[in-house]
């Protein structure tokens, strides 16, 4: 079955929820992530840490280079993931409707380019 | 001879390619394919038919020769590529898909596939007209004022965005309707507006465009009558452009609604729009398109300008603002507050609203201006206008109505 990547996106420097919202948004991606696997969409998923974790690794001149990261200059960056399975791209859009729902975030929907089960 | 056969074909083109497109994606299950596959079949046809004559369903047997020609190249491609299996496939798929099935639901189905929220509005418009409306590429281009190369990249995007995110060839069922259902008429509204005032080019109306959005609203009504946006959306446009004879003079120049020879409305579209606006009031589920297709209806009933009834049309502009809030149905309103109130608390809402890049903004200011009696003023607002229209028969019209207060 074809599988989408919804992706988590969160801008950098914004003031954090409370603890009480984040408990709530925590309970609620559970939830979606129960869901997830009670339909048979479930295929991986999970949160990430501050893009300021990340370490790039390139190959610059024929040496492999190790840079602190973040790679992309920008303040916008993945927070979390899911990867799932749906037959076509409203069944994907529905889940992220749930997904974005759960994690007060804007959810970014793209198609993976093979078909692990065609 | 020859140049009438061709005219009879691309008319025959407009009117069929559509539903065959529409009804071989479901066979193929390709957007890309379906397409081919008629332009192969009307290439067939312009070879054949000046020969052999018209058949009688054109439609039909052009949605016959493109799918068995697709199902011909795809079994020679098979072959060429060893892929016994696919050909085996297509060619037992769907037997009864062809042009006897229930065409009109392909086609609906393919509006929601073309207006899917996942494609930007500008990419939902351009395929609803090549795939639905029969339009080529360059044809699309000139209409919305795009270079030709832009507007096929576009097109290929939107196609290849169809294909790879997997978007579902399929009418929303109705938990999702209500969500699906208004950028397909927010899409055929932006048509049908762009034939009624072109944006660009010499003329004031495209009637194709119009014409196009029209059937495709039709098509909706008949199959979703019981969405009364539907309904009101297809009212609007039948009142809309029953006055197309009257808003153009001899010389194709602009007249206003209050200026037209109402002799030129066409009645028969009147009495349609108006039995589906009283349709729609007696559901009293109002939406935009019904509230504005209200506004037609009370202007369609004043036999001369000066019978119009304005206190119950800026009684519909009040309900359309509170439904649909937006700075250009506040114009609209203060035009009717003008006729109800008079020009000055008509212009003191106008120069309230946020509009300086709306060319009819300037317009409208210009006439409450010169009504008046601030003619420099006038003068100026009719610049501003004209500063940002492109279209040459409104460019026109301005440049007379700038001469008339300069002059008086």
């Amino acid at each position: 079955m074809p599988q989408y990547l919804l992706s988590v996106h969160m801008v950098e420097g914004e003031e954090p929820p409370s603890p009480e919202v984040m408990d709530q948004m925590y309970k609620d991606v559970d939830a979606v992530n129960d869901e997830l696997q009670r339909e048979g969409a479930w295929v991986f998923g999970g949160g990430l840490h501050p893009a300021d974790m990340a370490t790039v690794v390139q190959v610059r001149d024929g040496e492999v280079l190790t840079t602190d990261g973040p790679f992309a200059e920008t303040k916008e960056h993945i927070g979390g993931f899911w990867v799932i399975q749906s037959p076509d791209l409203d069944g994907a859009l529905a889940w992220a409707a749930k997904a974005t729902r759960a994690c007060r975030s804007p959810v970014e929907v793209r198609p993976f380019q093979d078909e692990p089960d065609a | 001879m020859a140049s009438f056969e061709a005219t009879r074909l691309g008319r025959i083109f407009q009117e069929e390619s559509g539903r065959a497109v529409a009804t071989l994606i479901r066979v193929f299950g390709d957007v890309d394919q379906a397409e081919d596959a008629v332009q192969e079949a009307f290439a067939v046809a312009a070879e054949r038919w000046p020969r052999t004559g018209v058949p009688p369903n054109p439609g039909g047997w052009i949605t016959t020769t493109a799918r068995n020609r697709a199902i011909d190249r795809l079994r020679r491609d098979a072959k060429r590529h060893d892929r016994h299996a696919e050909a085996l496939r297509l060619s037992v798929r769907d037997p009864s898909a062809e042009e006897v099935g229930p065409v009109r639901d392909d086609q609906l189905r393919l509006i929601f596939t073309c207006c899917h929220p996942a494609l930007a509005r500008n990419a939902q418009v351009a395929l609803t007209l090549r795939l639905l409306g029969g339009l080529q590429t360059p044809e699309i281009a000139r209409a919305f004022l795009v270079p030709e190369a832009t507007m096929a990249q576009r097109l290929v995007r939107a196609k290849r965005k169809i294909r790879t995110a997997r978007i579902p060839y399929r009418v929303p069922d109705d938990a999702e309707l209500p969500r699906r259902l208004p950028p397909v008429l927010d899409v055929l509204y932006l048509v049908f507006n762009e034939g009624h005032t072109a944006s660009t080019g010499d003329e004031l109306v495209r009637p194709d465009l119009c014409a196009q959005a029209i059937r495709l609203a039709r098509l909706l009504a008949e199959v979703m009558p019981e969405h009364s946006d539907v309904l009101g959306l297809l009212a609007l446009m039948l009142l809309t452009d029953s006055r197309r004879k009257a808003r153009t003079g001899p010389d194709g120049s602009l007249v206003l609604l209050a200026d037209q020879d109402r002799s030129l409305w066409d009645r028969q579209l009147i009495e349609e729009g108006q039995t589906l606006v009283r349709a729609c009031l007696r559901r009293n589920l109002p939406g935009p398109y019904q509230v504005q297709a209200a506004i037609n209806a009370v202007h369609a009933d004043a036999l001369t300008a000066g019978e119009t009834d304005w206190g119950q049309i800026l009684r519909l502009y009040d309900q359309l603002l509170a439904l649909a809030p937006s700075p250009v149905v506040a114009l609209n309103r203060a035009v009717a507050v003008a006729e109800v109130d008079g020009p000055h608390a008509a212009l003191a809402l106008v120069d309230r609203l946020d509009l300086g890049h709306y060319h009819l903004f300037h317009a409208t200011r210009a006439t409450l201006l010169q009504r008046l009696g601030r003619s420099t003023h006038a003068a100026e607002a009719y610049t501003a206008a004209l500063a940002l229209t492109s279209n040459a028969e409104e460019r026109r019209f301005l440049e007379g109505r700038r001469r008339s207060v300069s002059a008086g």
